[in-house]
């Protein structure tokens, strides 16, 4: 088990945003946070990695409390893309290489070089590392953030609505590729989504939050009209293709 | 996660070393404009005498004082000075994620005019002692020099404690910084308006920003006051990196964003400050430099922050040089020439800018 969530509480300005999530992740999975707009899936992730501090509760990554870690070094047990890329005129090489912060006093080693070549080849941006990312698509830019978080060398990626600004194309071969890196370099992924077809495509569980809290944590066959009806308030079929749950509102 | 494959990417070695002689240029070039600099003026001096009198090797008496007395601590200031303003308003524009980040527009500059009109006026340091044309002297400097200190780390101060409030926001910074720059513009103008004829030229005079105002003292004060600003901003480099990436991904990266971002603020706002002070107000040098960099190496800071000081160095020496050449035997104060040359400059980065 790599991520473990013991009872987590925060509050924002005295009103409960999050309350009672506990749940655990294990090697190799990918997994979704589902639920409308609001709910508290953002928080959830700031929480995870301590950029919000949950006013209880515990967050284990390979069994060490991150709430009682240094920014500094919670940053080498996870990876965060937020939802938001920022640019400006610095190469994607420089821009994955900045992933390295955590473990770079001042001086960038061959090491770190060889990290983020490495990188930039699993997510085949070889002929855009030395552009500057001003000039890059959208999916181009997420695939550079998922760059930034992997050579983090972290156990666990957080991914803040992966695919919210990429055309389909784009959505699944950035899925695609948080598949892959899980699954190749054993490690696991929390990200949140919209688009539940597509998460139930590509995760292998799906957590729903309603009202701050955990309503269903099932594998995406276990979902059921019933429950998303309860999330998100609307009607909708599921048809199963190829074994994969699809959504279809009413 | 492990990454066993993948080899050493030549190119970005390359990439990376073209910046590196981008600034070993832009050392040599300063180097140049250093000698040619204390050659001319007034009094010619061939620059093998500046040579000789600067190594102590056979130069005559003259050339010996003129050299080390009166060039010497101007060029190096006009160094210093453009080195510090540059690399000062690389990082405002860096932590604030702003390209308008720069002394100027976030009000230090007012607040030290300000601080030096009430100097002038209510402490009454502004009687003149015009000993010849175009050189005119505030009675008491250090406590003009002292006010406008005082209150250009008021506002900056004033600034961070606003962004404290509101998390350290980047817009919070600029938006306080732009209330600062009114309310002492305004408060400059009401002593202005009050202040007689003698009062008035000192507070018009001090605001000439002129790096031929400091001596010896003031030069090593300022160069130590840039030198250790300098080298932390250096040593954060990576940090501005990453806040340039955004806050949250900063924060994911480990870096303390909020604290990165007013220690940062602090430390630009008291080089300027110090430089502000002591030389009048010179502007557009920390607003226009970082960006001409930017356009020519990028905006990696490691060598963004270097190339700004070597570039802001060479920029005002060189208009220092021009100042006094222009309308000899009249000398300018440079800040005059910088604004004329900074506008253009900066008009032309933003036409040419978004391609």
């Amino acid at each position: 088990m790599i991520l473990s969530i013991d009872d987590i509480q925060f509050r924002y300005n005295g009103h409960p945003v999050l309350k009672n999530v506990t749940f655990d992740v294990q090697q190799g999975e990918v997994v979704a946070i589902l639920g409308p707009n609001g709910v508290g899936k953002t928080t959830l992730l700031r929480c995870i990695n301590g950029i919000l501090k949950p006013s209880s509760g515990t967050v284990m990554v390979e069994d060490e409390n991150i709430l009682k870690m240094e920014a500094m070094a919670v940053a080498r047990h996870i990876g965060y893309v937020s939802q938001r890329q920022s640019t400006g005129k610095i190469t994607a090489f420089d821009a994955i290489l900045m992933g390295r912060r955590p473990h770079i006093r001042f001086r960038v080693n061959e090491k770190d070089l060889r990290i983020v070549d490495g990188a930039i080849k699993s997510l085949h941006l070889e002929n855009l590392a030395l552009r500057h990312i001003d000039r890059m698509s959208g999916g181009e830019l997420q695939k550079v953030a998922l760059g930034r978080a992997m050579v983090q060398e972290p156990n666990l990626l957080l991914l803040d609505e992966p695919t919210s600004s990429l055309d389909l194309k784009n959505q699944v071969e950035i899925l695609k590729l948080i598949r892959h890196v899980v699954k190749e370099h054993a490690v696991c992924a929390v990200m949140t989504l919209h688009d539940l077809s597509t998460a139930f495509r590509f995760a292998d569980k799906c957590l729903f939050l309603k009202n701050g809290g955990i309503h269903a944590a099932v594998s995406p066959r276990e979902v059921t009209t019933d429950m998303i009806t309860e999330v998100y308030g609307i009607e909708v079929d599921i048809h199963h293709h190829n074994g994969f749950p699809l959504v279809i509102p009413h | 996660m492990h990454f066993a494959r993948g080899t050493l990417n030549q190119s970005y070695s390359r990439y990376i070393g073209r910046k590196s002689a981008f600034i070993f240029l832009g050392l040599l070039t300063l180097g140049g404009f250093i000698l040619f600099s204390m050659s001319t003026g007034a009094a010619r001096i061939p620059i093998a005498d500046v040579v000789r009198a600067l190594t102590g090797i056979g130069a005559s008496k003259r050339f010996d004082i003129i050299v080390w007395q009166i060039r010497l601590p101007q060029v190096l200031t006009a160094v210093v000075a453009g080195a510090g303003l540059s690399v000062g308003g690389a990082v405002m524009q860096s932590i604030l994620r702003n390209p308008l980040g720069s002394p100027f527009t976030l009000g230090i500059s007012h607040a030290a005019a300000f601080g030096a009109a009430f100097s002038v006026m209510i402490l009454g340091s502004g009687t003149m002692a015009s000993a010849h044309v175009g050189a005119i002297t505030i009675s008491n400097p250090y406590i003009t020099t002292g006010m406008a200190f005082l209150f250009s780390m008021l506002a900056s101060f004033f600034i961070v404690a606003v962004a404290r409030m509101r998390g350290a926001k980047a817009e919070t910074m600029i938006l306080a910084g732009v209330a600062m720059g009114a309310l002492f513009t305004a408060g400059t103008m009401f002593l202005q308006f009050f202040a007689d004829d003698v009062q008035l030229a000192a507070m018009v005079f001090w605001t000439f920003g002129d790096v031929a105002r400091a001596s010896w003292n003031e030069l090593s004060v300022l160069a130590g006051v840039t030198l250790v600003a300098t080298l932390y901003f250096f040593f954060n480099a990576w940090n501005y990196n990453a806040v340039d990436a955004g806050d949250e991904t900063a924060k994911g990266l480990g870096v303390r964003v909020e604290r990165v971002r007013l220690m940062g603020m602090l430390a630009a706002s008291l080089v300027t400050a110090v430089i502000v002070s002591f030389l009048g107000i010179i502007g557009f040098v920390g607003l226009v430099c970082p960006h001409m960099v930017r356009r020519l190496i990028g905006g990696d800071n490691r060598f963004l922050l270097p190339a700004s000081a070597v570039l802001g160095a060479v920029l005002l020496l060189v208009s220092d040089t021009a100042a006094r050449l222009i309308l000899a035997p009249h000398l300018l104060p440079v800040s005059i020439l910088t604004a004329f040359m900074g506008a253009p400059v900066f008009m032309i980065l933003i036409v040419k800018g978004r391609a």
